[in-house]
């Protein structure tokens, strides 16, 4: 037996303690020459028959400051080259990705040299990239794999893949979007930032208009909600104003925009509030309900 | 499931903290979760468990302190603790509230050997 600390290895004075020992055994630190004992090794240089040789380190950190970091540097990235960047959350199947091609499209129309790209995020397949591609646009797919969202450090490296820079750096005075399609998920995306202008929840009339208080985290988290699918709503049971009421519980400030993005309805708004308003739109005629805050710009 | 993700973060935060300060391993781990943090403690507990043998945290205690939520509101000015962001302002009955605390999850503090 251990004559020092009693513990069973058998072994001559030069034993040490492995690291699997009960906090405590580790009282005292051998030398390997002479046998000495040295009592006064541990940060408190002393040694309390009973305690001990831990120090506690205070870490004072917020778990996600890593990806923080990442996230202001892509902010920061998106500035210099003057792209505006959304992320965009829903749930599985809310038509993200159709309202996506009905946007591209759109903007294409409403204005023609500003540069759409696209970020996708899913756990599998290339279907999404593709669907963004065949409208003429840029993406980059992410598969996450077994991730349930996307992070900032995956957006930097996405956004590395994409043109973007080139439309910043060639007199495109109208600069450039980027929208970040999400991991279909109303609960994990809501807690890392990827650098964007805003977060825009979208949420379709065919799921339940409760869902803001169901996952009051995003809802929370979001400067604006579009809900789509508006087309379905004779077939439905979804309470629209319900939902706004709902949405409005757990975030008074969120604004709201309803469209279909298959039949066009309410893109208007949706583009008003992607696109700030130019020194030359006030000649055109403009609708102007959901022109209360500027839409994007107030957050930017 | 993002608690994994949050422990693998945790982990990694940890592992860089005994690189810097030479310890061995960690006996205790202290960590605040807000009510407002979007992280489920008891999920996150497994999620670290899973993750610290083979690392300097096996066999570590995790410390999990609670944290309420503060959220100003914007119809009556209070400052009052919810659990969700679901709730009414408890002053003035409106649903104006803004999370202003209990957002974050911390790593506090950790307890380490150095042998």
């Amino acid at each position: 037996m251990c004559v020092i600390c009693g513990c069973e290895s058998g072994a001559g004075p030069e034993h040490t303690h492995t690291d699997d020992e009960a906090a405590g055994a580790s009282h005292v630190a051998l030398t390997s020459a002479n046998g000495d004992l040295h009592y006064g090794t541990g940060a408190a240089r002393l040694s309390v028959p009973g305690m001990s040789q831990a120090r506690a380190i205070r870490i004072e950190a917020d778990v996600l400051d890593e990806n923080r970091r990442h996230a202001n540097r892509n902010r920061a990235h998106f500035a210099s080259h003057r792209v505006t960047a959304l992320n965009l959350v829903s749930s599985p199947g809310s038509g993200k990705t159709t309202l996506l091609c009905a946007s591209i499209e759109a903007l294409r129309v409403r204005r023609p040299g500003l540069a759409v790209a696209v970020i996708e995020g899913d756990q599998q397949t290339s279907v999404d990239a593709e669907r963004i591609r065949a409208t003429g646009a840029p993406a980059v797919q992410v598969n996450t794999g077994r991730g349930c969202h996307l992070d900032a450090q995956m957006v930097g490296e996405a956004f590395a893949h994409l043109d973007l820079h080139a439309a910043a750096h060639h007199g495109h005075d109208a600069g450039a979007m980027l929208f970040i399609e999400n991991v279909g998920n109303l609960v994990c995306p809501a807690l890392w930032d990827l650098g964007e202008a805003a977060k825009v929840v979208v949420l379709s009339v065919t799921e339940g208009d409760d869902k803001p208080l169901k996952y009051p985290d995003m809802f929370a988290a979001a400067t604006l909600m579009v809900i789509n699918k508006i087309d379905l709503l004779p077939y439905v049971s979804f309470d629209v104003t319900r939902c706004i009421e709902y949405a409005r519980q757990v975030n008074p400030t969120i604004d709201v925009i309803r469209v279909s993005a298959t039949r066009g309805d309410g893109m208007d708004d949706w583009l008003n509030w992607l696109l700030p308003p130019r020194a030359d739109e006030h000649l055109r005629p403009q609708k102007q309900s959901f022109q209360r805050r500027t839409g994007l710009q107030q957050v930017m | 499931m993002h608690e994994l993700s949050l422990a693998g973060g945790i982990v990694s935060m940890i592992e860089a903290a005994a690189a810097r300060e030479h310890f061995r391993r960690v006996a205790q781990l202290r960590l605040e979760i807000g009510a407002l943090a979007g992280v489920e403690p008891q999920a996150l507990r497994f999620a670290l468990t899973a993750m610290m043998p083979g690392t300097c945290l096996a066999g570590g205690e995790i410390t999990i302190d609670e944290i309420p939520g503060i959220a100003s509101c914007l119809h009556c000015g209070a400052s009052v603790e919810i659990a969700s962001h679901t709730e009414a302002c408890s002053q003035c009955g409106q649903f104006m509230l803004k999370a202003t605390a209990g957002t974050d999850l911390r790593v506090v503090d950790i307890l380490v050997f150095d042998d």
